[in-house]
């Protein structure tokens, strides 16, 4: 039991707030059917199907409320529940003092909800006296009950016919007059603030959203047209409307993109109950890690993948994770682990479900493949251990060894792919028998926005997403030609010292014929010549352009299916004026000219081991600071976005951490020596101002991490030793003759989390 | 509108008279600029923007293996739905919508080649001429095998 508790304490940290505001929102479209069935009960008393609605509305508060722990609301709800259900089984009949009960805990169940959104608590109001009244009114003494209250069931006639079904007993109203004068008033007021919760986020049609999207995206370019016009205008009425104009719509282009926008997180919110629910129904021990929850995700896809990413987590948990005591056998931990990691890479979304349990029985799969004809012996013999792992995806194939109430009725993993495929997405599958399984699930960034350069080539625009963008190199004249050497005809140009292969955009997509009519060769013509750096999966490659214009942020739309197979477009947008241009697939372009191999997810890891291996340099600008007295630490560049300095007046506390304001956000700041530690005598106490390096930390936020000194930036070529590997740093590497630490930015942030999270929640 | 009759979206193809049922047409729309895409078959004539919202265009002229259209005679653009979202269809000219009975109907004559013959459905002689119906699923299907 006690491994249900602790997913229990995960499962109530991370979510409960989505819950109860699920739960708000449900139960107050729940309060708003009840009052209509209510009024309506009033008309025909006798009406059992209403008399069941209301009953089943009120059941499900209940439940709910017991399952998030208001106890107060639970306890009046399963009186009400009670009559109710005696009502509805004619046990009992409605007498105008059970109405009115009734009524008192709707208004009761309706005070607490609000007090629940305010507070998050069900509220200190004394409800024993309804719970004693709806106890009371349980028991059949029906006769005296009716005789003790004939003339106020007059009364309730009265009340009834002014629309006021609320009768003297209900104790937090006031008197009746009052009560009949404030309620017009009063009564969408009070409405309102309780449905405050059911107002912040109402249900919308996602193809109203893609509708609203392309209208904007419309409006965008007749803004566009409508600009051009005022350039060449004096009117200076429809300058100054056509100004408004543009930022009206960019500030509505905007928002609308942000509508259909969704973390991730807010479909893994319900697996650590998921995987409580399997693993305790298949006897094993699990805990559930998730990183990346906060990875945005188009809310389409959202939608796609949550059934097949649910069937994946199942799995893992049913046929992946051993029993405990299997696992002992094997000297694991009794606690398998399941581990959620979604991130954004290469304009993908990346999803990760690694288990660390037995791994899939090759030998068994290619077997039950064999037998189910779904392959032939020959093509079994000739099958990788990856190809053999993936055939687990082909339709009819389950290897569970039982076929269990979660899964393992051989309809799951085909099905699986089927989704993700059908949303552009690809799923590939790695199992080391006795380490565990991963399934990655690779998702096109559809409907996302992304920056991307613009680069010309044969009279057409192409984007390239800026995640693959390295830098780039512009060679003028002379240099053009002189410059790009050859290897075995293979053209390539030095840089910084190593040779960079070069991929001619124009010629890789069958281009070239058309230029040279146009009268443009290849550099031989032109006096200059654009190599925009990319990388693919840790491989390096020039490519060389026409033309390179700025970069854009685009909204990346998928290509038709009859486009879907060629894997150099990732898909294509719109563009400023109206037109379409394509995007190109880094990784697609770069298997398309051959500069990395088809199986490159494997080469990269290989290489990357090779280098580590070998001690093989690894070339990144660094910034250098001052750590303690004597030592020396670096920052990867790329995560930095500024250099700042604070004065200690501007630093303020909240909770125990240290915040500044920063660019009308609260800054968190991380203080490295704290979180690190010296190992060394500290710095002298400098009187100066903090100097900050803001890193770009989830969610667009900054943190700031409090160095002694920067010293400079470089752009070495370094040998990590990861020996010295330790909390918040990731090796050691001589740079400038000296040694010097590493920062691992992502675990320095993530030991003060929970205060960036704090703040994250405060600001 | 009587059982036995259809009405019919038509247009012109190098002389020719084609339609497809209305039902299956969205708009006509006249010539969009359209953005090229390397390496796809010819089938593909481009992609269009339309309202935001990206679409193949299909020449059916290739489709139909008919010659290009001259130099500067610029198609026109029958946008169908299908499953996978809209599809232009690129002809030389629209004609208007026509009501066919079904008594007119006749299925494609043998002696076209194999490969048009699965483009047409069938023919509708009208006074004068003949009206060809486009069979627009096999047409994009074709335009996949191509493409492949």
């Amino acid at each position: 039991m006690l491994k249900n508790a602790q997913i229990g304490v995960v499962f109530g940290m991370e979510n409960s707030d989505d819950i109860v505001q699920e739960f708000l929102v449900e139960s107050h479209e729940n309060l708003d059917r009840l009052d209509r069935d209510v009024v309506e009960l009033e008309k025909h008393p006798s009406d059992r199907e209403i008399l069941a609605s209301i009953f089943r509305t009120i059941h499900t508060i209940k439940g709910t409320s017991g399952f998030l722990g208001f106890r107060k609301l639970e306890a009046v709800t399963h009186v009400g529940e009670s009559l109710l259900a005696r009502l509805r089984d004619g046990q009992l009949s409605l007498t105008p003092e059970r109405t009115t009960a009734l009524l008192t805990m709707v208004d009761a169940v309706r005070q607490m909800l609000a007090q629940i959104q305010a507070t998050g608590q069900d509220g200190n109001a004394d409800h024993s006296q309804l719970v004693a009244e709806l106890t009371r009114l349980q028991q059949s003494g029906e006769q005296q009950a009716v005789a003790e209250e004939q003339p106020q069931a007059k009364e309730e006639t009265a009340a009834l016919e002014s629309n006021q079904p609320l009768s003297e007993e209900c104790p937090p109203r006031e008197t009746r007059a009052e009560e009949a004068s404030a309620s017009a008033g009063d009564a969408p007021a009070e409405d309102g603030h309780a449905r405050e919760a059911a107002r912040e986020s109402i249900r919308v049609d996602v193809t109203l959203l893609d509708k609203l999207m392309n209208l904007v995206g419309e409006l965008v370019l007749t803004r566009n047209q409508i600009l051009q016009f005022t350039r060449s205008t004096e009117e200076s009425n429809l300058v100054t409307t056509g100004q408004r104009l543009n930022l009206i719509a960019t500030e509505l282009q905007e928002s609308v993109m942000k509508t259909r926008m969704q973390p991730i997180g807010s479909i893994w919110g319900r697996f650590p109950r998921t995987v409580r629910d399997v693993a305790l129904a298949c006897g094993k021990q699990v805990r559930i890690e998730m990183e990346g929850q906060e990875t945005e995700l188009d809310k389409t896809l959202i939608e796609a993948i949550k059934d097949p990413m649910t069937h994946l987590v199942r799995n893992a948990v049913d046929h992946g994770i051993e029993a405990p005591e299997q696992r002992e056998a094997a000297g694991k931990g009794r606690e398998g682990l399941l581990k959620l990691r979604a991130y954004h890479e290469g304009g993908q979304v990346n999803i990760e479900i690694s288990d660390d349990g037995a791994g899939l029985n090759l030998g068994k799969v290619v077997e039950k493949a064999l037998q189910k004809g779904l392959i032939t012996a020959d093509q079994a013999a000739r099958l990788s251990d990856r190809e053999a792992a993936n055939l687990i995806f082909l339709p009819g194939l389950s290897t569970a060894e039982k076929v269990t109430n979660v899964s393992g009725r051989g309809v799951g993993m085909d099905v699986v792919r089927t989704n993700i495929e059908r949303i552009g997405g690809t799923v590939d599958l790695q199992s080391t028998p006795g380490k565990g399984t991963t399934v990655k699930v690779k998702i096109p960034l559809t409907l996302a926005i992304v920056p991307a350069l613009i680069v010309t080539s044969g009279g057409q625009r192409f984007a390239i997403p800026q995640v693959s963008l390295l830098e780039l190199v512009g060679l003028e004249g002379e240099e053009a030609r002189k410059r790009i050497e050859r290897v075995h005809g293979a053209p390539v140009y030095r840089l910084r010292g190593s040779l960079l292969p070069l991929v001619y955009l124009k010629r890789e997509l069958g281009q070239e014929k058309a230029c040279e009519q146009s009268g443009g060769g290849e550099h031989t013509l032109r006096n200059s010549l654009n190599i925009v750096v990319l990388q693919a999966d840790g491989q390096r490659f020039g490519l060389v352009v026409d033309e390179i214009s700025d970069s854009e942020e685009i909204v990346v739309k998928p290509l038709s299916k009859h486009l879907k197979h060629i894997n150099i477009y990732a898909g294509a947008a719109i563009m400023g004026d109206g037109k379409v241009a394509l995007i190109l697939d880094v990784l697609g372009l770069a298997q398309h000219a051959h500069v990395i191999e088809e199986g490159r997810e494997h080469a990269a890891v290989e290489a990357e081991a090779k280098q580590a291996q070998e001690g093989a340099g690894e070339r990144q600008p660094l910034l250098l600071f001052q750590h303690g007295a004597n030592g020396r630490m670096a920052i990867d560049l790329g995560a930095v976005a500024r250099l700042e300095e604070f004065s200690a007046e501007a630093i303020e506390i909240a909770g125990d951490q240290e915040m500044v304001q920063y660019r009308g956000q609260i800054m968190p700041l991380v203080r490295l020596a704290d979180t690190l530690g010296t190992r060394h005598a500290p710095a002298a106490a400098s009187e100066g101002p903090l100097q900050v390096v803001v890193v770009r930390a989830a969610e667009g936020r900054n943190v700031g991490l409090v160095v002694d000194r920067i010293l400079d930036i470089v752009d070495e070529t370094y040998a990590l030793d990861r020996q010295t590997a330790r909390h918040g740093v990731l090796g050691s590497a001589v740079i400038q003759r000296r040694v010097t630490d590493i920062v691992d930015v992502g675990g320095v942030i993530g030991s003060s989390r929970s205060g960036v999270a704090s703040a994250a929640v405060g600001g | 509108m009587s059982m036995a009759s259809q009405q019919f979206c038509t247009f012109v193809l190098q002389d020719e008279f084609f339609g497809v049922p209305v039902q299956q047409v969205q708009e006509v729309i006249r010539y969009q600029e359209m953005t090229r895409v390397p390496l796809v078959s010819e089938t593909v004539a481009g992609l269009i923007n339309l309202r935001g919202q990206i679409v193949t265009a299909i020449d059916l002229r290739h489709c139909l293996r008919m010659p290009r259209r001259a130099a500067g005679q610029l198609p026109m653009n029958v946008v169908v739905r299908t499953a996978d979202g809209p599809v232009s269809l690129l002809v030389d000219e629209i004609g208007d919508v026509i009501e066919v009975s079904e008594d007119w109907y006749e299925s494609t004559p043998q002696n076209i080649s194999p490969k048009e013959k699965e483009m047409v459905e069938g023919v509708y002689k009208l006074d004068g001429r003949l009206l060809l119906v486009l069979n627009t699923k096999r047409a994009l299907d074709i335009q996949e095998a191509l493409t492949a």
